[in-house]
């Protein structure tokens, strides 16, 4: 039986008070809370174990190598991947996509081309747009139907023997929508193009599985899955990371530099030049571990109920009106209500203790979609209570009360 | 006519006097929703005021030595304080409005307002004020 009390006596920010009132926090999306093991284990690196990784024979650059390598070695099992080396640390998702992006201006030619989708938020719109730019490609975007869903027959219409890369997030981080990655990865990889998936909204809601799934690239963020800012991963199959180019030159990344010709280390070291985030990335593990102790489909289904319950409790407000409404759909409930600017309502209902986000959510082109400045959105976690929910559309309600 | 610094004092007299947020933030509201409208045809890309989560559009006209700002926002507590600081502003001199010191802003409570994401409304708002201001006071 899930005990959402116990799970949240593990993160201490959610009982402190904003403006007088009990927070209520549910701006998930843009990043989540952290548990006690996650910030005693930063903590812990400092006071204990701070060295530096892959370097020192001495003992401390021992040990925090081995931790280090064991936050690897989880995401390895966490995302059901074949091989430690497919795991990358980088910085973030917007890190990780840029790196792929980046090995594409080389891989690309004028006349390839490039998909991506009317969903995707702009870390995975720029850098394919420079990467087009730079190499002479092409980019070519699916467009999404009302409810928020991909037009897979649109989709279809665009795959050509030219198309080289398809991106597309796993979970629209401003509508929601759970996109149906199986069928563009099978459909990508009939016509030769390599996949990358942006699953930052969704790796720590929905189970993940490398080898099932079969996409080429996956990118995602600790810090939206309890973890700590400043770390992401990009997973990638070994032969598509093997014929990448590096991304940052450095210390680390090479087997031998002399100025005739440098050679590159090995995976995934070619691609982790310089110090990385050693504490961020030994915390890491912490934030899995409480993942998997809940388990995925557990937290899944905790914050299917929630996302049921507030989007009807939502609809009975009059005015009410919910971008991104597919069959499918994660945590994250954008909407607007009639006459009402978003901002407004985020700045009431912040007096009240309730954090949620206003805005364009950096997908730009969805709002130009829905012909809206933008939305309101609700972003859930496995924190997340029904008493929250409530709290937060009497905010809400107040909010509309007062601002009509 | 009042100076500059005897309506801020004003302001701060009557913000004084709500107790809690949800006051104070009515009274914005309210003052949004009794600004004088702007002309349609000043509601352009050019007035828009960059670095707001909504939209704000200022406009400014130079009239016997006086400077008129009309103001208008998508968001009602935007233009709430954007009416604040016509209020204030608006009807003085160039030189009035450029050498001004705002110091009612912190004084009333709303100064959340000025924490990095939001403050850009209220502070690119009193910038391109002023902005205006230094150009009509050559």
């Amino acid at each position: 039986m899930l005990d959402i009390n116990k799970i949240r006596e593990q993160f201490p920010v959610l009982s402190r008070k904003v403006n007088g009132q009990d927070l209520v926090y549910f701006d998930n999306g843009a990043t989540t809370q952290k548990p006690q093991s996650v910030i005693d284990a930063e903590s812990n690196y400092y006071t204990n174990e701070n060295s530096n990784v892959h370097r020192g024979v001495h003992f401390l650059s021992g040990l925090s190598t081995d931790k280090f390598e064991e936050t690897r070695n989880t995401i390895k099992d966490f995302i059901g991947a074949k091989q430690n080396q497919e795991i990358i640390f980088t910085k973030g998702t917007t890190d990780s996509i840029n790196l792929v992006a980046n090995g594409f201006r080389t891989l690309l030619k004028s006349g390839d081309e490039v998909i991506i989708s009317e969903l995707e938020h702009h870390s995975n719109i720029v850098p394919w747009q420079i990467c087009c730019e730079i190499s002479g490609s092409t980019l070519k975007v699916i467009p999404i139907l009302d409810n928020g869903e991909l037009n897979m027959l649109e989709f279809e219409n665009l795959l050509t023997e030219n198309t080289k890369l398809v991106a597309v997030s796993h979970v629209s981080n401003a509508l929601g929508t759970i996109n149906p990655i199986e069928e563009v990865i099978e459909k990508a990889h009939k016509v030769g193009a390599k996949v990358l998936i942006d699953g930052a909204q969704a790796a720590s809601h929905i189970s993940l599985n490398m080898q099932e799934l079969d996409a080429d690239f996956y990118a995602f963020s600790a810090h939206k899955m309890y973890g700590p800012t400043g770390v992401g991963v990009l997973y990638g199959k070994e032969e598509v990371l093997n014929n990448l180019p590096p991304y940052q030159g450095g210390g680390e990344m090479i087997k031998e530099v002399s100025f005739t010709k440098t050679t590159y280390a090995d995976l995934p070291h070619k691609f982790e030049a310089g110090t990385p985030n050693i504490s961020g990335v030994i915390a890491f593990k912490n934030a899995i571990d409480l993942i998997s102790e809940i388990g995925v489909e557990t937290i899944s289904k905790h914050e299917d109920k929630l996302l049921k319950h507030a989007t009807s409790e939502l609809l009975k407000i009059e005015g009410v009106k919910v971008y991104g409404t597919s069959e499918k759909k994660s945590g994250i409930i954008s909407f607007n209500i009639e006459g009402l600017h978003p901002y407004d309502i985020g700045m009431i209902v912040d007096k009240m203790g309730v954090a949620i986000r206003t805005g364009h959510h950096c997908a730009q082109p969805i709002m130009e979609k829905f012909n809206i400045p933008g939305t309101a959105r609700i972003s859930l976690a496995i924190y997340n209570t029904k008493e929250e929910i409530d709290l937060c559309i009497n905010a809400i309600k107040k909010a509309k009360l007062m601002l009509s | 006519m009042s100076t500059i610094q005897e309506i801020q004092e004003e302001i701060i007299e009557d913000f004084a006097m709500f107790d809690d947020w949800m006051q104070k933030y009515e009274y914005l509201i309210d003052l949004g929703k009794e600004l004088s409208p702007i002309d349609e045809k000043y509601k352009t890309e050019d007035n828009l005021i960059r670095g707001c989560q909504s939209r704000v559009w200022l406009h400014a006209e130079h009239n016997d030595g006086k400077i008129i700002y009309t103001a208008d926002s998508d968001a009602i507590i935007s233009k709430g304080i954007v009416a604040i600081l016509i209020n204030v502003l608006s009807g003085k001199s160039p030189s009035e409005i450029a050498n001004a010191k705002l110091e009612f802003i912190n004084e009333i409570g709303l100064k959340e307002q000025l924490s990095p994401t939001r403050s850009n409304g209220l502070v690119s708002m009193i910038k391109q004020m002023k902005i205006y201001a230094i150009a009509y006071n050559k």
